[in-house]
């Protein structure tokens, strides 16, 4: 294969079904193609049934989208029978991933349910001005303790230590040339530890009106507390607002976030936008191995399935997963609604975010939390 | 990528397939497509799926095929490299230091390594196989780590130099999804989903796997096991609890219990969780004497 632009065609049939993949939102790299073919040259044409065990196990489709996988390959080698059956959900993955390459920092999430099923969940564009308000002292705390209380994890460097698993040997033997020799301490190692990434959903829709403004604030006081913290916002969008939130004073940066959002105070389709966070990589990565911690209060418009398989995916990817609503007060807080019921099993804690200094102290006790 | 279409005389993904059963495991075909392309390609074969559908008995079982060695590294939240790859022996390289006296020595020598798992498998690749066991338990910097393991198949020793493999080591990850792995991982090798398998299937392989159970014993378990997998447990039973359910089963039956009781009374076996049992308890009777018929 020297000259790409002359693939014979039997090969250009395999790599075409491929770039058909990608253009779906499967993460195929040049090496699984490589081995594509490989693996097709090596079974020898046998069946149809032979080539798509071969993508399964080379491409390596992520089980959940093995439905999907299995039609785009019914319509790549059987043809178009098998357009009629291609679901609505596809679509939808397809549309995400386009509008996510387009645009850097807002990402749309879908409007496919507009016109037909949920005609009520109109968008509210809105911009926002943010009322200068005084500093709480939960805010001051959360500054204050941070560096010694948001959660870590192990490195892989070591570092000198009283007492370590390991042994210093370079530092014993060193020592050792003082006394002639002779060991008389033996120097420790263990690993040094690193800052988790944090991650933030902030739910601004209508009915989290209440509690935006503050948890905007907090959101700015977190970023700024830590060395790693990602923050989004969604309502019926998804948007990233870690950067607007980096400006240095606060009023300067909610205003810069407030022009980004355009949702406020609007519809909540969470499933919709957690979905959408999870579709595109670079977002996706933000949560793995991540605190992640969502203030909504889990009243959505949408689907509860889509939310449900949203967080189920996001728990994976966290270290620790953390639903905070205005709604429970009180340690002894049972979910209502039918999404928070079906997301229950997923989320590691379930806790108030009624106040900022419910939120703050949450977020400053996850340090001391382990991964579920 | 070198392509070896023929390894100890398996060419063929249903030659690797009846090679298995003779080791004691039935591969479906997609499992049996995927170990032999890992095999010929010289890739890692990477297993996820449920607990307890057989993924580190498939491992075995590939081993016992190519009549290798398994090497078994277990992953932990908090595994390192030390426990990966090797270690230097400190207290001997301390004692060794004190008895040379003035002669100068090589404490980094062969005598003061220790060799861990993936060192093993990279020294003699063509006599092991090696197992990397639940590896969504690691951190994900172990994973990261893996990744430059698993395409190069070298390892360095600063103070030695670089280790690596004559030729490709067969290598199976398993993984129960606990969390998603990372996608470089899994674009580095061979992938696969064991799902639990269809009735047909897993009947055969309790017979296989227990020593007399009889097949209409055998059916009703695999019945009540896959309805049972269908409730909302939280921990459904797998592959390994339906052999010990029918085992237990007829053990209980053979010292005279009655067929349904028997049955009831193993459940023990199959569900190993208080809440599971409580929420199953009303509906047990029904749900067994469904399987049965």
């Amino acid at each position: 294969m020297s000259d790409e632009l002359q693939l014979p065609t039997p090969v250009r049939v395999f790599v075409s079904f491929v770039a058909l993949l990608r253009i779906n939102g499967f993460a195929v790299a040049p090496e699984q193609t490589t081995a594509f073919l490989a693996a097709i040259e090596l079974l020898g044409p046998r069946s149809l049934e032979t080539i798509r065990q071969a993508g399964l196990a080379t491409l390596a489709p992520p089980p959940e989208r093995r439905a999907t996988y299995d039609r785009l390959f019914e319509l790549h080698f059987l043809g178009s029978e098998a357009i009629d059956q291609a679901g609505a959900e596809d679509e939808e993955v397809v549309r995400l991933q386009e509008e996510g390459r387009g645009e850097d920092e807002t990402l749309l999430a879908d409007e496919a349910n507009e016109s037909g099923l949920v005609a009520a969940r109109a968008e509210a564009l809105v911009e926002r001005r943010f009322a200068p308000g005084a500093t709480g002292d939960a805010l001051r705390r959360l500054a204050r303790e941070a560096p010694a209380r948001l959660p870590r994890r192990r490195g892989h460097r070591r570092m000198r230590a009283r007492r370590g698993p390991w042994a210093d040997l370079r530092r014993t033997l060193r020592e050792s040339v003082r006394s002639d020799g002779e060991v008389l301490r033996l120097g420790r190692l263990k690993r040094r530890t690193r800052p988790r990434k944090v991650l933030l959903l902030i739910d601004v829709s209508g009915s989290m009106k209440g509690r935006t403004d503050d948890n905007m604030k907090l959101a700015h006081a977190v970023v700024h507390a830590a060395p790693n913290v990602e923050v989004f916002t969604f309502g019926t969008r998804l948007t990233r607002v870690s950067r607007a939130l980096r400006l240095k004073r606060r009023e300067q940066a909610l205003s810069a976030a407030a022009h980004l959002v355009s949702d406020w105070d609007g519809g909540t389709r969470i499933g919709d936008a957690l979905q959408a966070f999870l579709a595109v990589p670079r977002f996706g990565g933000y949560a793995r191995s991540a605190a992640v911690v969502i203030l909504s209060d889990g009243l959505e418009r949408g689907d509860p399935s889509a939310l449900r398989d949203a967080v189920a995916r996001l728990s994976r990817r966290a270290w620790r997963l953390s639903w905070l609503t205005p709604l429970a007060s009180g340690p002894g807080f049972q979910p209502q609604t039918e999404a928070l019921i079906a997301i229950r099993r997923f989320v590691d804690d379930l806790a108030s975010g009624e106040t900022t200094a419910a939120i703050v102290s949450h977020v400053l006790s996850l340090g001391q939390r382990k991964a579920a | 990528m070198t392509v070896r279409g023929n390894i100890v005389g398996i060419d063929s993904p249903e030659a690797l397939e009846r090679a298995l059963r003779t080791a004691y495991y039935l591969a479906d075909e997609g499992l049996a497509t995927a170990a032999y392309l890992g095999l010929a390609l010289g890739k890692p074969l990477l297993l996820e799926g449920a607990p307890g559908v057989g993924k580190t008995e498939a491992a075995k079982a590939i081993a016992a095929v190519l009549g290798r060695r398994l090497i078994r590294l277990q992953c932990y939240e908090g595994i390192d490299a030390s426990a990966a790859l090797y270690e230097w022996n400190y207290p001997r390289q301390m004692l060794a230091i004190r008895q040379a006296g003035e002669e100068s020595i090589d404490i980094y020598g062969e005598t003061f390594l220790i060799e861990r798992p993936m060192l093993a498998a990279l020294r003699a690749p063509d006599s092991t196989v090696l197992l990397i066991d639940e590896i969504d338990r690691a951190d994900q910097e172990f994973e990261a780590f893996l990744l430059e393991f698993l395409s190069d198949f070298q390892i360095s020793i600063p103070e030695r130099g670089t280790v690596r493999a004559a030729e490709r080591p067969v290598v199976v990850l398993t993984s129960n999804r606990t969390r998603d792995l990372h996608e470089a991982l899994r674009r580095r090798c061979v992938y696969h989903w064991i799902d639990y398998p269809t009735a047909e299937r897993e009947a055969r392989i309790v017979m296989m796997r227990a020593s007399s159970v009889a097949e209409s014993t055998a059916r009703a378990v695999v019945a009540a096991v896959g309805k049972l997998r269908r409730e909302p447990l939280s921990k459904a039973p797998g592959i390994a609890e339906a052999v010990d359910w029918a085992e237990a089963a007829t053990l209980l039956h053979a010292r005279g219990a009655r067929w349904p009781d028997a049955f009831k009374r193993s459940i023990g076996v199959a569900l190993k969780d208080e809440e599971d049992l409580t929420f199953i308890s009303g509906r047990l009777d029904a749900l067994i004497a469904e399987a049965a018929a």
